[in-house]
């Protein structure tokens, strides 16, 4: 029987596990986003902005394709969760739905004849796409530290039920909640100036990139510090190992991070080569094309370990601001245990399925985006 | 949830949001799931033979293609987490087996569809020919692949299996991960659905080159296209009438309301016959003696035939599955919602006396409840009629799917006859055929469609059958959220319809990118 608890435990780690890398592996693809929203202000002419949204275009059905998944992959491994947060912040989550929706089709018709409401229009929607999709997740990915307003009743069915009217939009007057939010926005408009400049062959797109680096790192960095120093300070939702009661405790989150050591150092060194990559890019004269990739694995490692902090160390992931105990945990939230072992059999296709990615991605990333390829009409490329 | 707090405005509107948002997703994915076949083959026909014509023609439909995926992804990613919005009481309640397919679904299908589809439109000029075309494959099983799993899922819903309910987690549990996947119904599905969609992408390929040829342009691109795509379709369609039948078969013996909602069938009957053509009573009411149809042709003990294999056998009505018929076993609506009621008390007792150590109550009432648990979702039903489907929207959308399906086998037939023997250009009644290959890409949408409403509103009031029907499953969020939800989806939805329309149209007229030899005679002319 013990080694049944353990082993069912294990299961609904290894699960966190894999939605923290899923989710870090979102935040990291953001950059398709970041890049989206520089459609007014870094380009200025018609050539600019076809190179933008043609080296962000390229990659925008992973970045969906990682949050489908994401989704996907809560529901199969903590549908308590799903079913709580999707239900009860309603209108939060159709707003990051509607954010992403628009994108889709407007890589595919902004520049096709026959598009009836206009290229600005379709403009406008990929900037509103990159701007508030970033940052609605970021508010909600916050409410993993912040909890929402809910009452888990246990009669018959399982049920949550919402303790306002809002519906998920309260979220968005938590000081904290906006400070990741402001955190991921700006992040991800930093990491799609690299990106940017990872893959465009044009000097003066590039000098631009690079100022407008300065603009979104100094945000990035100072909302990050907020956050983090917000939840290093900050009351955390605490788990009784032996009665599975939720109590408060002050610096519950350092406290974590504390006892995880190793998760400490992950962060710290994910937080570092974010950094590192950002000072390269700017420090370097003739720009930096490989700074993105000095970023890109630091966000997963920082998403990664906010998860483990808000999840790991008998602590409630998903807590109720309204009642504790109806707060949820890796236990009572998770799928059953034979369903988590057939889902640990089908997430031993991750490498397999990365590794493709990987192929697939250097395959049409050889050469940089330049004015000439974008203005070869006869080339038949499919142009965004 | 208990009876006294149904909302069904809230139920109603969330039953519309997910219908729009579904049937808005199914006007796109069958087109991808069948049309990247298509083009599959046209890029091995360039890649085998070196034919640039067959490059140019690989293209043109690639870029149609294009046009509709993106409003596939749009509608794809609500209609996902609609579960999560509006269904959540379902979530929680079937989570552990619903959740697993769709995500699987993300891992297994879609990175395979969403990373190679970047390579098919964008690699043409930076990887090899073989590579290339080794996308455009992995990219059609990818996006069939995802079909799979989301039709597992479906298939679930309509004949839960492999699963127990846990009462201590008031929820069921997946035991049999092979039970779920492999479930006749789930199998059957799946290989009809998606067989329907390449039936939908076949006629997309053959109306839009009908229309070149009446317009007496790239007239060797349509022929080729439709040898290809009337190939593919018949195929295809044989395989849908064989499938079609084994998920009528499923049916009768798992949704036998179903069944006979779809056949207006109110009193059941040995050797019951099924309707060819036939216009519903719209007056009538269950148990009112009066007859179903007005007007009808039918075939003789062919429903009976074509359900269990028997032509004597015995096809339960609507009444008889209402009022129950002791004869052949069936009991009445009201025994199945008294069940459902002492399950439901038991669950609850069950759960009380466990918080109370009651070891010994707790243990009888799950006794009573795991031997009425088949009946629990009656349990939720306020009245019988309750247990009816809208017939008359059953009806008419199974006999529109099944004469338009034997219609549509008779056209690839006579499309891929004339292409053939090279009369298409020549025949007297060329321009009257051109115009059925147009008039049946809005026909066979209706289809699909129709096709989707016989399985969904067939299985009212069920979100899954027999164990929860769709006012238990709902969120607890007013009515009004909804109602604006379904409002905006609607008007965004509609307004990109338009603008996919007017895009696509744009593009077929446009045609194809110019052939060499066009190109080069156009600078000499010049």
């Amino acid at each position: 029987m013990i080694h049944t608890a353990i082993s069912y435990l294990a299961l609904q780690q290894y699960w966190w596990v894999i939605i923290a890398l899923i989710a870090g592996l979102l935040v990291f693809m953001l950059f398709v986003q970041g890049g989206q929203s520089f459609i007014f202000n870094l380009t200025k002419n018609e050539t600019d902005r076809t190179m933008l949204l043609n080296t962000t275009g390229r990659k925008w059905e992973v970045t969906f394709t990682t949050l489908v998944t994401f989704g996907g992959a809560f529901f199969a491994s903590f549908p308590l969760f799903y079913a709580t947060s999707f239900g009860g912040a309603y209108w939060l989550w159709l707003a990051l739905l509607l954010s992403f929706t628009i994108q889709a089709f407007s890589y595919e018709y902004r520049t096709k004849s026959g598009n009836i409401y206009g290229k600005k229009f379709f403009n406008s929607l990929l900037w509103t796409n990159g701007m508030f999709g970033p940052f609605l997740l970021g508010v909600i990915v916050a409410t993993f530290f912040n909890g929402n307003d809910f009452l888990m009743v246990d009669s018959n069915i399982r049920e949550s039920f919402w303790q306002n009217n809002w519906r998920g939009l309260e979220s968005l007057t938590h000081w904290h909640n906006l400070a990741l939010g402001f955190t991921v926005l700006f992040l991800s408009r930093v990491s799609g100036i690299l990106y940017v400049m990872h893959t465009i062959d044009d000097n003066k797109l590039i000098a631009k990139a690079k100022k407008q680096l300065w603009y979104n790192a100094i945000p990035f960095v100072v909302f990050f510090l907020i956050f983090t120093i917000g939840l290093l300070l900050k009351p955390g939702y605490a788990v009784n190992a032996d009665t599975g009661n939720v109590f408060m405790e002050n610096h519950k989150y350092l406290h974590n991070f504390l006892d995880m050591p190793v998760v400490m150092i992950l962060f710290l060194a994910g937080v570092a080569a974010v950094l590192t990559g950002i000072i390269k890019a700017l420090l370097k004269t003739s720009g930096n094309d490989k700074a993105f990739w000095v970023t890109g694995p630091g966000i997963v490692l920082v998403v990664m370990c906010l998860f483990f902090v808000a999840g790991f160390n008998d602590t409630a992931f998903y807590p109720s601001s309204f009642d504790v105990n109806s707060s949820l945990t890796i236990q009572n939230a998770s799928s059953s245990e034979f369903t988590l072992k057939t889902m640990a059999i089908v997430s031993l296709m991750i490498p397999f399925v990365l590794g493709y990615i990987v192929v697939a991605w250097r395959s049409i990333n050889t050469n940089k985006i330049n004015k000439a390829e974008m203005e070869d009409k006869e080339s038949g490329t499919h142009m965004y | 949830m208990t009876l006294l707090s149904i909302d069904w405005a809230l139920v109603n509107w969330s039953r519309a949001q997910f219908a729009l948002t579904a049937m808005y997703h199914w006007i796109f994915v069958p087109i991808t799931l069948g049309i990247l076949f298509i083009i599959a083959f046209m890029e091995t026909r360039y890649v085998r033979t070196g034919d640039p014509e067959w490059k140019r023609i690989t293209k043109f439909w690639m870029k149609l293609f294009g046009i509709n995926f993106a409003l596939g992804v749009a509608t794809g990613l609500i209609l996902e987490f609609e579960f999560g919005t509006n269904w959540s009481t379902y979530s929680w309640f079937v989570g552990d087996i619903f959740g697993a397919p769709l995500a699987i679904e993300g891992i297994m299908a879609f990175f395979m569809e969403s990373t190679f589809i970047a390579v098919m439109f964008f690699g043409w000029n930076k990887v090899s020919k073989k590579f290339h075309l080794t996308a455009t494959w992995l990219t059609a099983l990818g996006a069939n692949l995802s079909a799979l799993w989301i039709l597992v899922a479906n298939g679930w819903m309509q004949f839960p299996v492999g699963m127990e309910f846990n009462p201590d987690t008031a929820r069921n549990e997946m035991v049999n991960f092979w039970d779920v996947f492999l479930s006749p119904v789930a199998i059957n599905k799946f290989l009809h659905t998606i067989t329907s969609g390449y039936v939908l992408a076949s006629i997309f390929v053959i109306g839009v080159s009908s229309w070149f040829l009446l317009k007496k342009r790239e007239q060797m691109m349509a022929k080729k296209s439709i040898i290809i795509a009337s190939v593919f379709g018949f195929i295809s369609l044989l395989a849908v009438i064989f499938t079609g039948h084994g998920s009528a078969q499923e049916v009768a013996e798992k949704q036998p309301m179903k069944l006979a909602a779809m056949e207006g069938l109110y009193q059941g009957s040995t050797g019951a016959d099924l309707i060819g053509i036939g216009i519903l009573n719209h007056k009538k009411e269950i148990n009112d003696g009066e007859e179903s149809t007005t007007f009808k042709i039918s075939f003789p003990k062919i429903l009976s035939w074509l359900s269990f294999g028997d032509t004597d056998a015995f096809v339960p009505g609507i009444e008889d599955l209402i009022n129950g018929n002791e004869k052949y076993g069936i009991m009445p609506a009201q025994e199945r919602m008294a069940r459902g009621d002492t399950a439901i008390l038991a669950l609850k007792t069950y759960k009380e006396a466990q918080k109370s150590g009651d070891k010994t109550t707790a243990a009888a009432n799950l006794d009573v409840f795991r031997a009425h648990y088949d009946h629990f979702g009656y349990g939720y039903i306020e009245k019988e009629k309750d247990l009816i489907p809208h017939v008359p929207l059953v009806f008419y959308s199974f006999h529109y799917m099944v004469a338009t399906g034997f219609l549509y086998l008779l056209l690839f037939l006579v499309f891929l006859w004339l292409t053939y023997t090279n009369k298409i250009e020549t025949i007297k009644w060329r321009k009257p055929l051109f115009i059925l290959g147009i008039a049946a890409i809005p026909m066979v949408f209706i289809t699909s469609e129709a096709g989707w409403i016989v399985v969904e509103v067939g299985r009212q009031p069920w979100v899954v059958q027999d164990l929860m029907p769709v006012s238990a499953g709902v969120t607890n969020i007013s009515a009004n959220s909804v109602q604006i939800t379904f409002w905006i989806f609607a008007v965004i939805f509609t307004a990109l319809l338009i603008a996919e329309l007017n895009i696509m149209f744009r593009a077929i007229k446009k045609g194809p990118a110019k052939s060499q030899v066009e190109s080069k005679n156009g600078e000499a002319k010049s």
